[in-house]
């Protein structure tokens, strides 16, 4: 008993100890440096969505400014805090419009890309037939060209000759579409790393393919469903220039393409596209909350089997 | 239940050399058939063929009444176990063993009824709602065994199913599955490459080697009266003694013995011997008629009870299986004494046994 109290009351000065050197630690400063590092460009959008105002500047310096007014400067912090921006956003421009454009159509291609890779990387990744391994390697291939270099043949198929310019299903089709290679690939991976005796065992208890697949090889892909998932849904979700370029008509663009017009040309608002970029960022950091239990074992996938 | 029958059966993959080649072998109903032999033998893959898991090139297997070459899986009314168990990770123990019965429609209360029979019958009644990841290894074997039982197949594979489980456990589920065959009395093929689970566990045995079927029979027939020296030294632990001697139509010789044999002037000169470690015995408890065996000891390897000793002289080696403890020096000369009639004859490049007198148990005095 001495032995336990004895030990416990040496601990505590040595874990203070321990948390006062940590603090003053040079890893420490490290850390606090980086960490301002990737926050003061954040803070700028955050304060100017919260000022109130569109100009990109916060504060107007005199011409004889003091250093301490200068360095005041530096802190990007608003004069008043208001939710301004964001009632005006709202209310008075489409942005709610846009917003829902592009849920749905990210919700639509994450769906549809889903359901597309996930059977046909089983495929791959199960069957052995013609063309297997031409199929996989054609798809490492497209992921050579960048999307730019497809926008003119994407827009003569999509917009000229399916007609389906200015309208959801066409960026539902292009999106879910480029973001198959790597979804296969990423989901061949995974089910490659899955033992082919439960599926054996399974096929002997009756189970057919298709239940198989249903009820116990996505059960068990669920890490990778969901990283694959979250690719598909912000490939679809920060798209903008074919988005820009398939939506002609105001009420159908996505957000990023609607945010671009708010610092253009002829407008300036920054205070809106600050607001605007804010809440864009919400439901991408809200997925990225909800599926973080599978990010981590979902983007080590395949690399020791498990 | 049902027997199994492989005629001529045949497994190719690709161009290259028969994986199985032509095997007849019959299974009767209720057995407990293990194949043994080493890694790549083909043993899996006549598993496998049975599961219907892997197609047949040639030949015929059917399973009761039926030709299954061409019948898949599901249709054959089989279980299997797995080295890995290969159970459903998601699912719990209950969910794991009810699958079978759910994806073949079976009514619930009878689903729930068979599953918690069997967990009783395998000690697992506590752990059904825990899911595998928290199982030990030989818990999630009794998992993957009841999970085959609870469907009551005609036949029950299992491919090397102890494997992964340590030594204590696998002596522990090895009486397990014993019991359970003499309860449940279904036809049971039995992958190992193991021969004590082969000997322990078999009704019979059959040895393969390169997909060929080298013998069946019971453990004992195989153990007393092995066809072949890859049988021979396949079965028994350590090994049974395997020398090259030389024949000169009245004696057999080699640098450790010299057994006299009048009658086989008719056999090749080069020949090979067999004798079990365990029927090497010390000169001086010998019978004076008892051929002698003399050489320098290389290792001693103690067992507690009993010790294994390795003999050599010159390029001839021999283990005995001998009582008790005695302080040897490696290099000492020892000399040992056999019964004549333990001696087995190979052909040594046939390696097939030779049966000069029809005796059972050896070539006689």
């Amino acid at each position: 008993m001495n032995v336990v109290l004895g030990r416990a009351r040496r601990s505590v000065p040595s874990r203070f100890a321990r948390i006062l050197s940590d603090i003053f630690s040079w890893r420490f400063a490290l850390l606090v440096f980086a960490s301002l590092l990737v926050a003061y460009p954040l803070l700028w959008v955050v304060s100017l969505a919260f000022s109130g105002q569109q100009a990109l500047t916060l504060v107007q310096l005199p011409a004889d400014a003091s250093p301490a007014q200068h360095l005041h400067a530096l802190i990007p912090l608003p004069e008043r805090w208001t939710l301004d921006n964001f009632r005006a956003l709202l209310s008075e421009q489409p942005f709610l419009r846009w917003l829902g454009n592009s849920l749905v159509i990210a919700l639509a291609t994450t769906a549809v890309g889903l359901s597309l890779s996930c059977s046909a990387a089983y495929a791959f990744s199960r069957f052995r037939f013609a063309g297997r391994e031409r199929g996989l390697m054609l798809f490492l291939i497209s992921q050579m060209f960048p999307a730019v270099l497809m926008l003119i043949p994407l827009y003569v198929i999509v917009v000229q000759w399916l007609g389906l310019g200015n309208s959801w299903l066409g960026l539902i089709l292009v999106y879910s579409i480029t973001a198959l290679p790597f979804c296969v690939w990423m989901l061949k991976g995974y089910f490659d790393t899955l033992p082919y005796e439960i599926e054996e065992s399974a096929l002997l208890e009756g189970a057919s393919r298709w239940t198989i697949f249903t009820r116990i090889i996505l059960p068990l892909a669920r890490p990778a469903i969901a990283v694959t998932g979250l690719f598909a849904f912000m490939t679809a979700w920060n798209e903008f220039i074919l988005a820009s370029i398939f939506m002609d008509d105001e009420s159908l663009y996505t957000v990023p393409v609607g945010l671009r017009f708010f610092v253009s040309d002829y407008a300036s608002e920054w205070g809106y596209f600050a607001a605007g970029s804010i809440i864009v960022s919400l439901p991408v950091m809200l997925l990225f909350l909800a599926l973080q239990r599978f990010l981590v074992s979902g983007l080590s996938a395949g690399a020791v089997k498990g | 239940m049902a027997n199994i029958e492989f005629r001529k059966v045949t497994k190719h993959y690709g161009d290259g050399p028969a994986t199985v080649s032509a095997l007849d072998l019959k299974i009767s109903d209720g057995e407990f058939m293990v194949l043994v032999g080493p890694s790549g033998c083909g043993k899996s893959t006549i598993l496998r063929m049975i599961a219907g898991l892997e197609s047949i090139s040639s030949g015929d297997l059917s399973i009761g009444r039926h030709r299954v070459n061409d019948m898949p899986p599901k249709d054959r009314d089989i279980a299997m176990v797995f080295q890995n168990y290969a159970l459903y990770p998601h699912m719990t123990v209950f969910e794991n063993m009810a699958f079978g019965l759910r994806v073949r429609n079976f009514p619930k209360l009878g689903i729930e009824r068979r599953v918690r029979e069997a967990a009783e019958t395998l000690g697992l009644a506590d752990l059904l709602q825990r899911k595998p990841g928290q199982l030990s290894g030989g818990q999630n074997q009794r998992v993957a065994l009841g999970r085959a039982m609870v469907r009551d197949p005609q036949v029950f594979l299992f491919d090397e199913p102890l494997s992964n489980l340590d030594a204590e456990l696998r002596v522990q589920m090895r009486s397990v599955i014993s019991r359970l065959h003499r309860q449940l009395g279904t036809t049971s093929v039995y992958v190992t490459h193991d021969q004590v689970e082969a000997m322990t566990l078999g009704s019979r045995i059959a040895v393969l080697n390169d997909g060929a079927l080298m013998q069946v029979g019971t453990p004992l027939e195989l153990y007393n009266d092995p066809d072949n020296t890859f049988v021979a030294g396949f079965m028994g632990a350590p090994s049974m003694n395997l020398v090259p001697v030389h024949n000169d139509g009245r004696q057999l010789t080699c640098e450790l013995l010299t057994l006299p044999r009048p009658h086989l002037s008719a056999l090749k000169s080069a020949l090979v011997l067999g004798l079990r470690p365990e029927k090497l015995v010390y000169a001086a408890n010998a019978p004076a008629n008892w051929p002698r065996l003399t050489g320098s000891i290389e290792l001693v390897e103690s067992l507690g009870a009993e010790m294994l000793v390795h003999l050599r002289a010159g390029s001839s080696q021999v283990v005995a299986r001998l009582p008790g403890l005695r302080a040897f020096t490696p290099g000492d000369t020892l000399e040992l004494a056999f019964d004549p009639a333990a001696v087995y004859l190979f052909d040594s490049e046939s390696r097939q046994r030779i049966r000069s007198d029809g005796a059972r148990a050896g070539v006689g005095a």
